[in-house]
């Protein structure tokens, strides 16, 4: 498939901010002169991408067009009581804890006291001054080119985030909780933060990504995370996604993994306006296993979008991916997901489901699973399905004296269900099953559906 | 494994058989592409004004358009100005009054690709319309068809008796603006079959038209219109070959099919143009549309296509179901061989309530072939209860070949209910194996595993055409299990 180059529309909101920048006498670090070049450069080819490219074919970036988003806003602070008031999955419970503001880590209302010695955890910003040549090496190489545009704005202006480094053989229990805050609400604020997880051999840890705005601006979040898990090592994220209802979000993932590692990646999206989840993850080793495992619970008109490539670049390895969404009122849930498996790779073991749940007549579903596959000894499957509960599950329920109503609470339930029990860390489970269980009985159509019911 | 994997190679090897050339003397227009061009096709068939017009429209809509470069397929540009784009077998005379007047080495060039076409047809039980690289050469059974108030000609015969009909429904499912070969087609196309079906009429044997490009450096470019009324049935069968020559031609073929309440079409396709060789030197580029409208209620469509032959094959037989309670089916195997590439598929649009539509594709890549699937299934708010099942399979032969999977699934109310699943796979060596261990030869191991793996496509196909078929995988896949 040929991307064709299409013209980039005039009021694109970035380009001419970008193209008035030079890397070369603005950045003070030589090394990352060329990850900004390659960025603006990137982002200059097709500016933010309209319906007529494949990749955004269901998506529309109209309204995130509509807004003037100002990228010279300084980040603004947040009271700890503030953040207190900020829902917190791990509250009372032991965590490692950064709090990242508008894009930049606020040491003030970050705690790292239960860190053990020899992991690294700090500020983006720091990292690049002080962990030069552990970073050089890898940031930026995981982007495949920077094949998103928000992936490409990022590397161009991002100037904070988190660096985490865990030495080979260590094994963190304690959950790392990166809280990403977008403070205030003035408009068009743009909070691009860049994220580097570098596990080696053997190491494990588990990441706990929150993003909320508690606030009602309509503002961008554009996050960058890149992850290189090497051999043996296990790495379990998940990332949640509440933002403002005005809010977009567009978050780029890219992950390595190397020889027998483990790679789990865990996907919620309950707010924002429009949000997007571009995954990548380059399976490059013998062994290794990959997890991608979401849940989107979408209202109002919420668009929201998980878009996904997962390649196979070596033989005898083994990847899952499992989105479910539950969609109300007039909200839109796309995905797209594409396994591919390069020639050498063969023993593959790729699988692939994307359920839909519509609970209102107006909810829009969009699935594009696709399989791209050159190598013949492989085992590949992939699913999708779009429709409502089942009526004979009902049936059976019902005719065990549960009440329609119940029986239907029960299923969505478990529909949500499924993904949530996918995540290993006990604590965070817990929580977050309690969490999700909270916003489905919030959902408007949750109870009953919009047309007749038969009862 | 490895003396398995020299059976298949053996096997794959196979000549194509359909690749003589007929020497016949033709009457061509000099290649080339303008409104001179259209104008000459045009005056050749005695068009009416309303064609000539139709056609220009076209001509003028394709200037503006750009080739399509999302097919998952990779080919040179095609040179639209080196193509011939009418060429028709010359007539002594006035040309044949019947079939016996036909000239007889094309008789025989059919009798060489075992088309029943004179008295085999009747025999045989089918009606046969063939068409020579872009003219129809003679349709049989005729009259035993006319009695039924069945139409079943040449697109210049219909537009010449029947320009009522013709001008009501060409174009009607694919317009002219539909896409860049669609567009192509409505402006060059030679000829093609026509058929209608009268109210109530169910038509007593199989239709058939078989295609064969002949010249050289000349395109075909056919079209054909189904037309059933209510409570009308008809199967319509369609074949083609090509003789084997070093450059590509292409075929770019556009099907109309409109089925009127209760009414019912089954369209099956036995596509063997000639692939090109090992290396990927010659073959026909077939780019073909293919859609059919289900307009009234309870109206159904059922496509079947077996696709083992053409170089690049880039074809998406649709249902579009408008009327309540319509059906539309596809049922498909497709093979790709050598560097064969086929980006092939489906589009099913759900606008009526109650509709259903079933998918069945099985694409099997062998050699350094490359199989796409790609499909649509789109339900409008206006389909409440829509039901679709697809389901894709692959299966790989050989390590340098490759199978993809592209569905779209687009659903815009909550009472439909959609499936879609997808498995990729190679014939296992334990299933070899097992088959050996039995007495049975690897060779015949595979047949039967391929053709088990298509069984539920060939089901749907009319007997002869099941046979045929089978035999073609086997030909084309001899000697490629891994």
């Amino acid at each position: 498939m040929t991307t064709e180059t299409l013209p980039i529309r005039p009021e694109d909101p970035f380009l001419e901010a970008l193209q008035s920048k030079d890397p070369s006498s603005e950045e003070a670090q030589t090394w990352l002169v060329p990850i900004r070049q390659a960025g603006i450069a990137a982002y200059s080819q097709n500016g933010l991408p309209t319906t007529a490219h494949e990749d955004w074919r269901f998506t529309s970036l109209a309204n995130l067009r509509e807004v003037t988003f100002d990228l010279s806003l300084a980040p603004s602070t947040l009271s700890a009581m503030e953040l207190e008031s900020l829902p917190d999955p791990l509250q009372g419970k032991e965590s490692i804890r950064l709090v990242l503001v508008d894009g930049q880590l606020d040491e003030g209302l970050s705690s790292r006291s239960l860190l053990p010695q020899g992991i690294t955890l700090m500020s983006m910003k720091e990292a690049i001054q002080s962990h030069q040549t552990s970073i050089k090496a890898h940031l930026g190489q995981y982007t495949y080119g920077n094949d998103s545009p928000f992936a490409a704005l990022n590397s161009a202006l991002f100037c904070d985030g988190v660096y985490l480094h865990l030495p080979a053989g260590v094994e963190l229990e304690i959950p790392i909780h990166i809280m990403h805050v977008t403070s205030d609400s003035s408009q068009g604020r743009v909070s691009l933060a860049r994220n580097f997880f570098h596990l080696e051999q053997r190491a494990s840890a588990t990441v706990l990504e929150t993003f909320c705005g508690p606030n009602k601006g309509a503002y961008l979040t554009s996050p960058t995370l890149e992850c290189r898990v090497e051999d043996q090592a296990k790495l379990e994220h998940i990332k949640i996604q509440d933002e403002s209802p005005e809010a977009f979000h567009m978050a780029c993932v890219y992950a390595s993994i190397d020889r027998e590692a483990h790679f789990k990646s865990h996907y919620l999206s309950l707010g924002g306006k429009l949000s997007r989840n571009h995954i990548r993850t380059h399976l490059n080793g013998e062994g290794l296993c990959c997890t991608l495992n979401g849940l989107y619970l979408a209202q109002g008109h919420q668009v929201m979008d998980q878009h996904m490539v997962v390649d196979h670049a070596k033989p005898h390895t083994e990847s899952h991916e499992y989105f479910n969404g539950i969609l109300d009122d007039q909200s839109r849930g796309v995905f797209h997901g594409r396994i591919h498996v390069r020639q050498i790779a063969q023993k593959t073991d790729a699988k692939q489901t994307n359920k839909n749940l519509l609970l209102s007549e107006e909810a829009i579903a969009d699935t594009k699973p696709q399989l791209e596959i050159y190598a013949d000894d492989v085992r590949c499957t992939h699913g999708a399905t779009i429709g409502q509960l089942d009526e004979e599950a009902i049936w059976y329920l019902r005719s065990r004296g549960i009440p329609r109503a119940t029986a239907r609470r029960m299923l969505v339930h478990a529909f949500a269900g499924e993904i949530i029990d996918r995540i290993d860390h006990p604590c965070i489970r817990e929580s977050l099953d309690q969490l999700i269980w909270d916003q489905l009985e919030k959902l408007p159509h949750f109870h009953t559906h919009t047309s007749t019911d038969p009862s | 494994m490895s003396s398995a994997t020299e059976t298949i190679e053996g096997f794959v090897k196979s000549d194509y058989k359909y690749g003589f050339i007929t020497d016949i003397e033709a009457e061509s227009a000099p290649p080339g592409l303008n409104e001179d061009t259209i104008r000459f096709i045009s005056a050749k068939k005695k068009e009416p004004a309303f064609m000539l017009e139709w056609r220009l429209k076209a001509y003028h809509h394709w200037l503006t358009m750009k080739v399509p470069t999302w097919p998952k397929v990779a080919y040179p540009p095609v040179d639209f100005q080196d193509i011939v784009y009418y060429s028709a077998p010359k007539k002594a005379g006035d040309g044949p009054k019947s079939l016996d007047e036909v000239d007889p080495k094309l008789l025989e060039t059919y009798e060489k690709l075992g088309i029943p076409l004179h008295e085999r047809a009747k025999l045989a039980g089918v009606a046969v319309d063939a068409v020579f690289d872009s003219v129809s050469v003679g349709t049989t059974y005729k009259e035993t068809l006319a009695e039924k108030g069945i139409i079943f000609c040449s697109m210049s015969e219909a537009i010449a008796e029947h320009p009522e009909l013709v001008k009501r429904y060409l174009g009607s499912v694919v317009p002219h603006t539909d896409n860049f070969y669609a567009a192509l087609n409505s402006a060059v196309f030679s000829d093609g079959s026509f058929v209608y079906i009268p109210k109530g009429v169910r038509c007593p044997m199989e239709l058939s038209t078989y295609f064969r490009i002949n010249a050289a450096k000349s395109g075909q470019f056919e079209r054909t219109l189904i037309i059933a009324e209510e409570d009308s049935y008809v199967s319509y069968l369609e074949g083609c070959t090509a003789p084997m020559r070093d450059e590509n031609q292409l075929h770019a073929a556009v099907v109309e099919l409109v089925v009127m309440d209760r009414g019912e079409i089954k369209y099956s396709t036995v596509q063997n143009w000639y692939p090109g060789d090992e290396d990927g030197k010659g073959g026909i580029y077939n780019f073909v549309t293919k859609r059919g409208l289900c307009k009234g209620q309870e109206s159904k469509i059922s496509w079947t296509q077996v696709e083992t032959g053409s170089a690049v094959t880039w074809k998406y037989p649709s249902c579009i179901l408008q009327g309540d309670r319509s059906v539309g089916e596809f049922y498909s195997v497709a093979l790709t061989n050598n560097r064969q590439q086929a980006d092939t598929g489906t589009k099913m649009v759900h606008m009526g309530k109650d509709t259903r539509s079933t998918i069945v594709s099985k694409g099997i890549s062998a050699g350094r072939g490359q199989n796409s699937y790609r499909g649509l299934v789109q339900v409008r708010k206006s389909a409440s209860r829509a039901r679709n099942f697809s389901q894709c399979d692959s299966l790989l032969i050989g390590d340098q070949c490759g199978a993809h999977t592209f569905p779209y699934i687009e659903v815009r109310n909550t009472s439909s209910s959609i499936e879609h699943e997808a498995t990729t796979s190679k014939i296992g060596e334990d299933q070899i194996f097992y088959c050996n261990q039995r007495g049975i030869s690897t060779q015949d191991a595979v047949n039967m595993i391929v053709n088990g793996f298509c069984k539920e496509v060939f089901r749907e196909l009319p007997m002869e055409f099941a046979m045929e078929a089978q035999k073609l995988l086997g030909v084309s896949l001899e000697g490629s299990v891994g």
